[in-house]
């Protein structure tokens, strides 16, 4: 038994850490969020070279095929860095497409995915809210997908959108290559600019059916719900040490603010609920790979949790901050804005403790 | 990471069931002293049997290295090399068959460690195995009315006369101090030197004559806390655990183990699982409490909680194993753990509802009314071993590098 990370993982999340504070500071993220698709194709590159886009890719497409759990460090480092940019959404339509069974797409797309010269992105809720692959309606008729996708995280600057819909069979997930006849893509403006959502509507549109029934799509489900939960771990943290940061040099009263006991006590609050979740995080990451049993519930458990606490820790932050925290020079809400997008992304807590309470079979 | 249950461990399992087949039968089930009220706090936290065939059977498990995995054989224990896994089978596997564990309280888990890394030999060899088995048990000594958490103001002394230490003072909030058959104390021998210089750590036998223990009735109705008066009360010399003087050094260790002992989460988890049971039986308008969607939700969120808590122990056990300062990881799970009890109770006695007016021992009270017991015990895990305020300035000044309060 080993609960801990082994030295490449320690070694992976040192060099990801340096290389972000190096190359992506938040003057940086700033820019980036600020810009027309919030993407910087430069970061994006150095990012694939530290190999970030092929994590979860098997090796014989020429990704490192590791696991969810180094995916979800990964996560927690875009989350510690606030950066923007398709991260996410490319593992989420990566671990379908490992998912899928279709060796000629897998071949294609998953060596470009792994080098990082092609992104790709998952089209899965509908109308606002409907996170439930039985519910959706996009329909999908000898090759062709007609419904619309209101909330899809970088399509615009994705090369290949994997779209959940429906056919006479049921579920799937259908491939369509960005800009194909009948697509049309809408740019959304989202209150967290570091992670964009375009509104993708598709009529008629050519598409290659690359997997059937749920499991591809629950397994990028599970996915998605752990690295939102990592990356919430970083953001907190990243909040956490912001804030004693400051409570160590901001001087009121003639002491530095961190020695009143109401300071120490809320920041003490913030660590108290953060440790522990790492490590829920962690078994929840390692349990989609090895624990097939617990992986489902655990991972609507662990992603309702860990938002939970980003939202308390983000919202400490800025209370301990004063008015400078609610300033937009002031970094502490780009992680704020992040908390607000994983807690709604992919279903609220509460959706995802029903499914859990569902799961359950009590 | 790996926490698989490989062969090696299913082996192991196996292994364990077979012990458990051999060694603790049905019979030696139906052995078990019958179910009082003292037994149902029992299980959910404290005292096991401790009879001459629990005795027996227990030294047979320590024999084969399935109790006090920490403590070294010559003085009684199992001595293991940790393995949370393995840790968790055992338990699991005993509880299964319902045999007697390792006594749980202050003795085991405080004094006997604490013992293996400060005492003599003499003392080791006097004290550490009967206290694994349950024959001595001890109460601690460390609070006093004018000296609770800030402990280096105690005033309670001790002046050696001769071959004898004498001790005059009073402590307060001494738990099972009725039951006890020693006391390990913080008592002041030097009151010239600063706070926290002057105090020496004593091991007391609670027979000695100048002893006055008097309950104090807390907020379940029992009587777990008591008042211990000491009035010239004279202990043999050799009575002191390290140097004179060195007794809040020798606490540090001490206090250390408590923090782990009410820093797990086992009492979060009985109870959860306690009322799990009970949201699938008790219904309110024709349905069942388990299907209230507002119960459901938080029995889903404290439970993300309660893992939280758990995976947390395994990560903490991890970095031990490989000598790794856990940092704040392991200055939280006290204050962390504490608030998970709350929770879990809070929600029990929400689902209990009018079940839940019934105090404990009262017949027609689920559980005994363990479940309210559970619910005003919290206190007793909260303020125990440093007041919630005291652990988050612990957080705050050693964790998080903030400096001391103004």
């Amino acid at each position: 038994m080993d609960f801990g990370l082994s030295e490449d993982q320690v070694l992976f999340k040192d060099t990801l850490r340096r290389y972000l504070e190096a190359e992506c500071p938040t003057t940086r993220v700033r820019a980036i969020m600020e810009g027309d698709d919030g993407h910087d194709r430069d970061l994006w590159r150095g990012l694939a070279e530290l190999g970030i886009a092929g994590l979860i890719v098997p090796a014989e497409y020429g990704g490192s095929e590791l696991e969810i759990l180094d995916l979800a460090l990964a996560a927690e480092e875009m989350g510690w860095a606030a950066t923007p940019g398709p991260f996410f959404g490319n593992s989420i339509a990566t671990a379908a497409l490992v998912a899928s069974d279709d060796e000629d797409v897998k071949k294609e797309w998953l060596s470009r995915i792994a080098t990082g010269e092609s992104i790709a992105t998952l089209a899965l809720s509908e109308k606002i809210g409907e996170w439930d692959p039985d519910r959706m309606e996009t329909r999908a008729h000898d090759g062709r997908l007609s419904g619309e996708k209101p909330l899809v995280p970088y399509a615009a600057v994705s090369d290949v959108l994997l779209v959940a819909a429906k056919d006479e069979d049921g579920a799937g997930i259908w491939l369509v290559g960005n800009g194909a006849s009948g697509m049309t893509t809408t740019t959304l403006h989202g209150n967290d600019m570091t992670r964009r959502l375009d509104a993708v509507a598709f009529d008629n549109t050519p598409a290659v059916k690359i997997a059937s029934g749920r499991a591809a799509l629950d397994r990028a489900r599970d996915v998605g719900l752990v690295l939102l939960a990592a990356d919430s771990y970083g953001g907190s943290a990243r909040s956490l040490h912001m804030t004693s940061d400051y409570a160590l040099t901001r001087e009121q009263f003639g002491q530095v603010i961190g020695a009143f006991q109401g300071v120490k006590h809320q920041l003490a609050n913030m660590a108290t609920e953060l440790e522990p979740a790492l490590s829920l995080w962690w078994y929840t990451a390692h349990a989609l790979d090895h624990i097939q049993d617990k992986a489902e519930r655990h991972a609507a458990l662990t992603k309702a949790h860990l938002t939970d606490v980003f939202d308390m820790v983000s919202r400490y932050a800025i209370e301990l901050h004063g008015g400078i925290g609610f300033t937009w020079e002031y970094d502490l809400h780009l992680w704020f804005r992040r908390a607000l997008f994983n807690r709604s992304y992919m279903g609220t807590a509460s959706y995802h403790r029903k499914r859990a309470g569902d799961l359950a079979g009590w | 990471m790996n926490l698989s249950y490989s062969k090696e461990y299913e082996g192991f399992r196996e292994e364990v069931r077979q012990f458990l087949s051999e060694n603790w039968t049905d019979a030696d089930r139906a052995s078990a002293p019958e179910a009082d009220l003292q037994t149902v706090r029992g299980a959910m936290g404290g005292g096991v049997r401790t009879d001459e065939r629990a005795t027996e059977f227990r030294k047979q498990a320590i024999a084969r290295g399935y109790m006090y995995r920490s403590i070294p054989r010559q003085y009684g224990g199992g001595e293991q090399p940790p393995d949370p896994l393995k840790a968790t089978i055992i338990a699991e596997e005993f509880k299964q068959s319902k045999a007697p564990f390792e006594i749980m309280g202050q003795g085991p888990s405080m004094l006997a460690p604490t013992l293996v890394e400060k005492g003599t030999e003499e003392q080791r060899q006097k004290y550490v195995e009967s206290t694994l088995l349950g024959h001595t048990m001890w109460c601690q000594g460390y609070s006093e009315p004018g000296a609770g958490s800030d402990l280096a103001s105690l005033r309670t002394s001790a002046v050696l006369e001769g071959d004898e230490w004498v001790i005059n003072g009073q402590k307060i909030w001494t738990s099972n101090a009725q039951e006890a058959d020693m006391m390990f104390a913080l008592i002041r021998t030097e009151p010239d030197k600063p706070k926290h210089d002057g105090i020496t750590y004593f091991l007391i036998d609670m027979k000695t004559p100048g002893i006055d223990v008097r309950p104090l009735r807390q907020m379940t109705g029992e009587a777990d806390f008591n008042e211990v008066f000491f009035e010239n009360v004279r202990v043999p010399k050799d009575s002191i655990v390290g140097e004179r003087g060195n007794g809040w050094k020798v606490s540090r260790s001490t206090l250390k183990h408590e923090r782990a002992l009410i820093g797990n989460a086992s009492l979060a988890r009985r109870t959860f699982d306690g009322l799990i049971a009970m949201a699938q039986i008790i219904e309110v308008g024709g349905r069942r409490m388990i299907d209230d969607p507002v119960i459901r939700d938080r029995v889903c969120s404290i439970e993300a909680d309660l893992l939280a808590a758990e995976y947390n122990g395994f990560r903490l056990l991890t970095m031990g194993a490989k000598n790794e300062d856990p940092g704040v990881a392991g200055m939280v799970p006290k204050l962390h753990s504490t608030n998970v009890v709350y929770r879990v109770t809070q929600l029990a006695m929400d689902i209990l509802g009018d079940h839940g007016l019934f105090a404990p021992g009262e017949a027609r009270a689920p559980d005994m009314g363990g479940f309210s017991t559970a619910y005003m015990w919290y206190w007793g895990m909260a303020l125990g071993g440093g007041a919630p305020n005291i652990q988050r300035n612990i957080i705050g000044e050693r964790g998080l590098g903030l400096p001391r309060n103004v």
